[in-house]
């Protein structure tokens, strides 16, 4: 089998195991895994400008948030149904990343990490301020009849757990092969060559400010699309996820699962989420437990999980 | 109407400046280059030569002065617009992707060049990646790491990514530098072969240029010095004054 069939095989099996998952899983993990796979996809689009084109930015709950508060003030004030606001969140997310990237992107390094976090800060504390509209903290909670997706011949309500699932796993298989056929292209090769090399780029041809940008807007977008199908899935929006915190969890997330690699998002969310949920139900210190975890996995993995797969087992892994 | 052919230089600049605060590293200095031909750029160290390359092609934005290529003026282009326009560069300190393979190298630079011509199939990308590596002898090689190979092999890459560019004009900035007495030799045959393309080369070795060069241009304290044929070179008592030292 040549590499790309395995990559794709490979990927297919994830999906077929999570559509299994759906009818051998208790209820309490169905929920929890549900939650996991739509922030698995917010990792994704992180580990897209971080992991692939090496943009550590630390603002990515803004494209989060924009999705989720796209898709929830939608709802909430305008009475707009599911699938126009889904689209609203996306918009959002993408005319948020192309202002901040076309800002941001003059500055690199330390400074481009500053510059996204101050971004992210004042559209957190932007949530905050219009609290009339978006009840800051304590959040919107988004009526079930405006949730409904209409498809041809079907309404799914994603308050039907089962329904709930299937819609979250809908939106990462999408993403997962839109990312697998992204990293694969040729727009994917240059962004990690203008990781590895950016000045080689540049003498190469290659506008490298529109690379990243475009990398920046993609992620941005695939950040937006999970916080609008939280919104929607699970019918809550509230400023807390457009906080610093968000834009740690993704970075933590895809460093765990590994950086550049396509499945590494997945792991690395799926396993941050047992890891509290496990140690939980034995401490009340499970933050420290899950704390020298996390450290004994970064000296022992430092490529993450996916990326010691890759350079031990799997060469082949994209 | 025979001399109307030869007016355009492919390459030409007028007053082309750098300064670094007080110091004149390039000082108005109008060149100009003929298609076809291999020039060396030859001087001490601190001449000028890497920047007035780097002013030629981009890299760094030029105090005064403007850059044409075939007549257009390409002074405003940022760097990565002169590379497409036909300027390619390859660095003095070896710059390649030492995680990606050989090919793969190659690759990215035939591939933003295919992409510009919209024929980017998987097949042609692939097969102009590999003309490239055959032109410099590196074929074998190819699947390799390029982070593996001997240095004189990763100085072939480099030049194998400015070949896959197809270029109008090439630049190579120190090419030889560290290379073994055998590298050299099939570095000159390399650069003989080439041809079609316009070369300008800043080279130490008087071997090299000697060997490759149509004509030497000498720089010396960001001007120019003296230009000419190699043996008018040699014969120049202000080149040797400068340059190779007043012993000989």
């Amino acid at each position: 089998m040549t590499s790309t069939a395995k990559a794709v095989s490979l990927h297919l099996c994830i999906i077929v195991v999570l559509f299994a998952l759906n009818f051998l899983l208790p209820e309490y993990h169905r929920g929890i895994l549900s939650r996991v796979m739509v922030l698995s996809v917010f990792a994704m689009g992180y580990n897209l400008a971080f992991g692939y084109a090496g943009l550590l930015s630390l603002g990515h709950a803004m494209f989060f948030a924009a999705g989720l508060y796209g898709a929830g003030l939608t709802i909430y004030h305008l009475g707009w149904s599911a699938w126009p606001a889904l689209a609203a969140g996306l918009g959002a997310g993408a005319i948020l990343a192309l202002v901040a990237g076309f800002l941001a992107l003059r500055t690199r390094g330390v400074a481009f990490m500053i510059v996204t976090l101050m971004f992210a800060q004042a559209f957190y504390l932007a949530t905050l301020y219009f609290t009339t509209y978006t009840r800051g903290e304590e959040g919107l909670v988004l009526p079930q009849s405006a949730r409904n997706l209409s498809f041809p011949g079907a309404n799914l309500d994603p308050t039907v757990p089962a329904t709930r699932y299937m819609l979250a796993l809908a939106l990462l298989t999408v993403i997962l092969f839109l990312l697998l056929f992204l990293v694969r292209s040729s727009f994917g090769r240059a962004l990690v060559a203008v990781r590895e090399n950016e000045e080689r780029m540049r003498m190469l041809g290659y506008d490298v400010f529109a690379n990243k940008l475009a990398a920046l807007v993609v992620s941005g977008v695939i950040c937006a699309a999970a916080g609008a199908a939280y919104a929607i899935l699970f019918g809550y929006a509230g400023a807390g996820f457009a906080s610093i915190q968000y834009s740690i969890l993704p970075l933590l997330w895809v460093l765990l699962g590994g950086a550049a690699t396509t499945l590494g998002p997945i792991v690395g969310t799926l396993f941050m989420f047992y890891a509290v949920d496990v140690t939980s139900s034995y401490t009340n210190a499970y933050m420290l437990v899950v704390g020298i975890a996390l450290i004994l996995l970064v000296l022992y993995f430092p490529k993450g999980i996916a990326g010691a797969v890759r350079a031990r087992w799997l060469p082949w892994l994209p | 109407m025979a001399a109307m052919a030869t007016v355009m230089p492919l390459l030409a600049t007028q007053g082309l400046s750098r300064f670094f605060g007080g110091l004149k590293a390039v000082d108005h200095v109008d060149f100009s280059l003929s298609k076809g031909e291999v020039r060396a750029l030859i001087g001490p160290n601190g001449a000028g030569k890497t920047t007035l390359v780097s002013l030629i092609c981009g890299r760094i934005p030029a105090s005064s002065g403007r850059v044409f290529l075939e007549g257009r003026d390409i002074s405003r282009l940022p760097a990565h617009k002169r590379v497409r326009a036909g300027i390619a560069y390859t660095f003095q300190i070896t710059s390649i992707f030492a995680n990606l393979s050989v090919l793969d190298n190659v690759a990215l630079a035939a591939q933003r060049r295919l992409s510009d011509e919209q024929s980017s199939s998987h097949r042609s990308l692939e097969q102009n990646s590999r003309e490239a590596l055959e032109q410099v002898g590196l074929a074998p090689y190819a699947q390799m790491r390029a982070g593996n190979l001997s240095y004189g092999h990763q100085r072939l890459v480099e030049i194998a990514m400015g070949l896959a560019l197809k270029p109008r004009l090439l630049i190579l900035d120190e090419p030889t530098q560290g290379l073994s007495d055998g590298e050299i030799e099939s570095f000159i045959a390399l650069i003989g072969k080439i041809g079609a393309a316009t070369v300008l080369l800043i080279e130490h070795n008087m071997d090299v240029v000697m060997a490759l060069a149509h004509r030497i241009t000498v720089m010396d304290q960001g001007h120019i010095l003296a230009e000419g044929t190699p043996d008018e070179i040699r014969a120049n008592g202000d080149v040797q004054r400068a340059y190779l030292g007043s012993s000989s």
